[in-house]
């Protein structure tokens, strides 16, 4: 009887968790809208948080009829083939179905918000509906079955363990594909091929949204227990997701302070999302002193990466590839680095001793996944251009998606000056 | 002496800088207008209801130029921001009586320099 009650109350505390933690990672959707918004000119910022709203709809609803099948069903190591619509559907932890659903479709509905901002002030609003149904029901899920449906890179001992790769990488990489095909915004670059400032409208609005990520992420990475346990793991977690955080915006700002003469906070913000993005990965396997350095490191990548993409002119207005897809891809591999056997990995990573083994397993992954992505999203844009086009006008573009597209302003009533 | 007001479309003015600048006219001053001619503004739709907006959003440039540069300086502005539709814009050109630098005190033609 005792046995039962706690056995009941267990189950009851890992749901409650697996909940609260699944309502912090629906918040970090209002971060992601926060930070594209503030990144972006006022004149397309109705469109862009249009976009984040829809995203998160379309996801729910393609993670329901097609998603969880693909990523949580039964079927072969590429991809489950039951539970279609939920039904016959089982759940992948000890939770009920419906909570670890929730948890689930929340992480989906982050891969497909990620690539809103790479591709902002310039794509066209019925083609990004189209694009969001399809990565959340179908190619997202495909590359979660791999990794934590039971699929091949799983057998592998591949380890993930709240979605650098199967989150971040796939957001990020289908963001750089989605913005070289899109071209970049107009003036942009000028005829020499120098970038020209095109600043944001609010950086208010974007360091609140870095705010909410950042609280968000506490339900993202420690969440992913997926249970309470004695709780010394999500503690670990918890702590290794702060401390990246601060580590990659410390670092980020240095990089940018010396390399450009100011610490700009928004590259300093950016620092800290690339922190949270790079320790998603390895949070539970890692001692926190292994976190601040993977942090850190990840807040130099995204300074680097952002110069990078403007020498070779690929226009990512809120910096979503360095941030999401490079660092998605610093994180995976630093687990076979800094991993620790003690700890629940598979291998001991490098530096404690385990030679190369995990790391040739996270780089075989985490490689696999981007040429997954780049090859079906290819496909996938490029069947969108044809048939309805990426692209808006030119005018359009000049006026601003939000009159274009939506017939209405973000900021009624004020005179928003536009120079560019 | 004149002094050059223009009134154009918003997102026509990167095109007018442009042409402004191959002609060589390089100070201007822009601001932000409302207005309203011929086309009588445009609808706006805000959560389902028909908005008539007949103020509509231009730009205003005025620039202060010496004789010589009078025609190019309209040519270029209407190179620039004519599209042939509707709410493309006006031009005025005005005498103006003196022009001094604050800076150095410097009157008239150089002082538009």
């Amino acid at each position: 009887m005792t046995q039962e009650v706690i056995q009941i109350s267990t189950v009851g505390l890992d749901t409650l968790w697996v909940l609260l933690a699944a309502f912090l990672v629906f918040f970090m959707q209002a971060g992601f809208g926060m930070v594209e918004a503030g990144f972006i000119r006022a004149k397309n910022t109705c469109n862009i948080l249009t976009k984040n709203f829809l995203d998160f709809c379309m996801a729910s609803i393609g993670f329901f009829m097609f998603g969880y099948a693909i990523m949580f069903g039964d079927g072969n190591v590429f991809m489950g083939l039951k539970g279609w619509f939920l039904a016959g559907a089982e759940s992948g932890a000890r939770v009920p179905l419906y909570a670890f659903w929730l948890f689930q479709a929340a992480f989906c509905g982050a891969a497909a918000t990620i690539v809103a901002g790479g591709m902002a002030e310039r794509m066209k609003f019925q083609a990004y509906l189209i694009y969001s149904f399809i990565i959340s029901a179908l190619i997202y899920p495909i590359v979660g079955h791999w990794i934590w449906g039971g699929g091949w890179l799983a057998a592998l001992n591949f380890a993930d363990f709240a979605g650098s790769t199967v989150v971040h990488t796939v957001g990020g990489t289908a963001a750089l594909i989605g913005t070289i095909l899109l071209k970049p915004r107009l003036a942009k670059y000028g005829p020499d091929g120098k970038p020209n400032v095109i600043a944001g409208h609010s950086i208010p609005l974007a360091s609140l949204g870095v705010f909410i990520l950042w609280f968000g992420w506490f339900g993202f990475n420690p969440g992913s227990s997926l249970s309470v346990g004695d709780g010394s793991l999500i503690a670990l977690v918890a702590i290794n997701t702060n401390l990246a955080a601060a580590a990659g915006g410390i670092s980020a700002m240095i990089m940018v302070w010396k390399m450009f003469g100011k610490p700009d906070l928004s590259m300093a913000m950016n620092g800290a999302l690339a922190g949270l993005v790079a320790i998603t990965a390895p949070c539970a396997f890692v001692d926190p002193w292994a976190a601040i350095v993977i942090g850190s490191i990840g807040g130099v990548i995204v300074i680097l990466g952002v110069v990078l993409l403007d020498k070779l002119q690929i226009d990512d207005p809120v910096g979503a590839v360095p941030v999401h897809g490079m660092n998605g891809f610093w994180g995976t591999i630093a687990i076979g680095l800094f991993g620790k056997e003690s700890l629940g990995l598979a291998h001991n990573g490098l530096f404690y001793g385990g030679g190369f083994k995990q790391l040739g397993i996270q780089l075989l992954g985490v490689s696999s996944v981007i040429i997954f992505i780049v090859i079906s999203m290819s496909i996938v844009f490029k069947l969108i251009n044809v048939t309805i086009g990426l692209r808006v006008s030119r005018e359009e573009e000049l006026k601003g998606l939000d009159i274009g597209e939506h017939g209405m302003e973000a900021y009624g009533g004020f005179q928003i000056f536009t120079t560019e | 002496m004149k002094l050059i007001v223009a009134l154009i479309q918003p997102h026509k003015l990167p095109d007018v800088k442009k042409a402004l600048y191959d002609a060589e006219v390089y100070k201007m001053t822009v601001t932000n207008a409302l207005g309203s001619g011929q086309q009588k503004g445009y609808t706006e739709t805000y959560r389902g209801v028909l908005q008539e907006v007949n103020l509509l959003k231009k730009l205003r440039l005025e620039i202060a130029v010496n004789e010589e540069f009078v025609e190019p300086t309209i040519e270029a502005i209407v190179k620039g921001a004519q599209t042939g539709k509707i709410g493309d814009g006006k031009i005025f050109v005005l005498d103006l009586g003196e022009c001094i630098r604050i800076r150095t005190g410097e009157r008239g033609q150089e002082a538009i320099g």
